[in-house]
């Protein structure tokens, strides 16, 4: 026996018993659709919460990201743009501060660079060139004194503006450096030019001491996109760099980039120089802890529709088994209520069929007596042709006695559920015909009109003559003697067929019209009803399938319509036989 | 003693009149209330039989029509139904009350007690 077999709800196979009023539901489409409608009212709010909360988290770390990388390149701008500008301001001193004359001089010159370098620090070397380019004095590891720097853009561009700070080339020395030159004048108003080069190791330090996350790289670049300073990923100096560099960078800026596994890239030009720093982030690396919190947060939305599913399970089992357990309480009941108004059907039919028995049978006592009254008081024996008319009157008396008690048979017969072909206006005359003798005495005229073309129907013929024996003793309580009864077989639509029961007798307040198929609701308590003949016939129609309807008017008369379906219906209805 | 028997099963009462006959006692019989009436008005009848429900006029209803015609008149209920209502109704209006069927013997018993009850 498997698991799902121990824990399948009661309701999951439907009522056991399969008797009338079986149940009003289908269960298992109830608890489906519990299901379905509690898990989306519960899921989707939450599933959209979450889609939003990733979302906005995301975006909230990436921004979080993006501004980090703003603050991180602002800082290493500014910090490499102090770095330069303190080197020219204290180069700038020292060609103002000292004569051409005594910077001229080798040792003069390298004891000012070793102040510079004691001060300051980040100075390679130093050299003096006169205003036509020669440099006249250098100190330093390469041997410069001598040449003639005139044609040299760096030397043009010292001259024109008073300082320049270059971007990294090879030089007459063929090794990448950078450099740094100031003009000043003698006090004879000639101009010369000091020139010092920038240990570019420096720069690399302060690149190097940036906190940048895992797989993060800083460098710098000329307008050109040339690498003036060793990069991590991207190449070595002087390689072009191998991702794109904004036109303009004079701002700081921050781009995202899909491509090579997301990037972060940050901008920003150091002022007064042809370079550009460059702050390069992976962003698999950045958005880690966020890959942390997704998965936490996937988990988390796992583990609540976990949760939800199997407390709406719960729920929805227990309410639809708890529904299912008060429909079936009320079946039973109903079923026994059911049983109960066809026994009193039979009992009230019985009393009459009773007196229409004793008819027949007065008439056999009467017969046999006169016969044996004739031999007995007669002198002559009776002759044998008047016998024979007592005999004859009594077979058929006896006959008229036969078919009312086939009749009641007929009725007791069909207890128990029995689908057949049923024709409507041959149980309509077979119900009415309990209650001609009433109605004889009572003077109410009695009509059955079917319309010819209204088929046979497959249903259960005894609840067809329950219901309509029902509606007929109903119209019979409350007509007045002289009261006219009608019943009508007609088709109303191609899928079904109605019986029409229609009395002039005393109606139905409309206040009540609401009510009276309501279990218990009698408007004839005082005279013994129970409540339960409408409100059992209301069961018995829906079990068949079929409507019924009312139409009353106070002082006037009711019309009780009851319709059956010609067609099967999917929930078992009966079906037609055309 | 002249008898009147009323009962909508004519093949029923026309045989009883017969059985009645044959003891020597003038029974006629009607088969509704009308003929009845003309009956009770054409003949000095001393004792009606009456079945309570007939269709049309009810055996209480032709009993009080019968007694307006002729005063001091006798009447026995006869009923199929037996039900509770017909004996109270029967037992209160009329001086018997019989069950169908009859039998001759009670009947004509519930006759001798009629009548003697009138002369008393």
């Amino acid at each position: 026996m498997g698991i799902f077999h121990r824990l399948r709800p009661e309701f999951w196979n439907g009522a056991a018993d399969g008797g009338p009023y079986r149940s009003l539901f289908n269960y298992r489409r109830v608890w489906r659709l519990s299901v379905l409608l509690l898990a989306a009212v519960t899921l989707t709010p939450l599933c959209i919460m979450t889609v939003i909360d990733f979302n906005v988290t995301k975006q909230a770390v990436t921004q979080e990201n993006l501004h980090r990388t703003t603050i991180t390149t602002s800082n290493t701008r500014r910090t490499l743009s102090y770095f330069l500008d303190e080197r020219l301001a204290a180069l700038n001193f020292a060609a103002r501060a000292e004569s051409s004359r005594a910077l001229a001089s080798q040792e003069r010159l390298a004891a000012v660079l070793a102040d510079l370098k004691a001060a300051f620090g980040g100075f390679m070397d130093l050299g003096l060139i006169d205003a036509s380019g020669r440099q006249i004095a250098y100190v330093g590891p390469y041997d410069l004194l001598g040449i003639d720097y005139s044609t040299q853009e760096w030397f043009t561009r010292t001259m024109a503006s008073g300082s320049y700070i270059s971007d990294v080339f090879l030089g007459f020395r063929n090794v990448p450096h950078m450099i740094i030159a100031v003009r000043a004048e003698t006090p004879g108003g000639a101009a010369f030019v000091l020139r010092a080069s920038v240990d570019t190791q420096r720069i690399n330090d302060i690149l190097a001491g940036i906190d940048l996350s895992g797989g993060g790289d800083a460098f710098l670049i000329n307008r050109d996109g040339v690498l003036q300073t060793v990069s991590r990923s991207h190449g070595s100096v002087f390689e072009r760099l191998n991702i794109p560099v904004p036109d303009n960078p004079d701002r700081t800026e921050v781009h995202e980039i899909p491509d090579d596994g997301g990037l972060i890239i940050g901008y920003a030009s150091i002022e007064r120089t042809p370079l550009v720093l460059m702050v390069v982030k992976r962003q698999t690396e950045l958005m880690r802890p966020w890959y942390a919190m997704r998965f936490n947060l996937v988990g988390f939305l796992g583990a609540s529709i976990l949760v939800i599913l199997v407390v709406i399970l719960g729920v929805a089992t227990y309410m639809v088994e708890k529904i299912f357990h008060a429909d079936q309480t009320r079946a039973k009941t109903m079923e026994q209520m059911e049983h109960t108004n066809r026994m009193a059907s039979i009992g009230r039919l019985a009393a009459g069929v009773a007196h229409e028995i004793n008819n027949p049978l007065a008439i056999i006592n009467e017969k046999a007596g006169l016969m044996q009254d004739l031999i007995r008081f007669s002198k002559e024996p009776p002759p044998p042709e008047r016998v024979s008319g007592l005999v004859d009157s009594i077979l058929a008396s006896v006959e008229r006695a036969g078919a009312i008690t086939k009749r009641l048979l007929s009725f007791a017969r069909h207890l128990e559920v029995h689908i057949e072909a049923v024709n409507l206006r041959k149980v309509a005359e077979e119900v009415l015909s309990f209650l001609t003798k009433e109605a004889e005495y009572r003077r109410i005229s009695v009509d059955v009109a079917a319309d010819p073309a209204v088929p046979d129907i497959e249903s259960d013929r005894g609840k067809i003559q329950q219901i309509l024996l029902n509606l007929v003793n109903n119209a019979f309580q409350a007509m007045d003697d002289g009261g006219s009864l009608r019943l009508r077989v007609f088709r109303p639509d191609p899928e079904s067929v109605a019986v029409a029961v229609a009395d002039n007798g005393c109606g139905i307040p409309a206040a009540d019209v609401k009510r009276i198929f309501e279990p218990f609701f009698s408007t004839k308590k005082k005279k013994g009803g129970t409540g339960l003949g409408l409100s059992i016939t209301y069961g018995l129609v829906q079990e068949l399938g079929g409507t019924l309807a009312v139409d009353s008017e106070l002082g006037h008369g009711s019309t009780f319509t009851v319709t059956f379906p010609l067609a099967k219906g999917d929930d078992g209805a009966p079906a037609a036989r055309g | 003693m002249r008898l009147l028997l009323v009962d909508d099963e004519a093949e029923l009462v026309s045989a009883l009149a017969e059985r009645l006959n044959l003891r020597g006692i003038e029974a006629d019989y009607a088969t509704d209330g009308d003929a009845a009436a003309d009956k009770v008005r054409a003949n000095a009848y001393d004792l009606a039989v009456l079945d309570m429900k007939m269709p049309g006029l009810s055996g209480l209803d032709l009993k009080k029509k019968l007694q307006r015609l002729r005063p001091g008149m006798r009447f026995i209920f006869m009923t199929g139904h037996g039900s509770e209502e017909d004996f109270r109704a029967g037992s209160a209006e009329a001086a018997g009350y019989l069950v169908k069927p009859v039998r001759i013997e009670a009947l004509l018993a519930a006759v001798e007690a009629a009548l003697a009850a009138g002369r008393s």
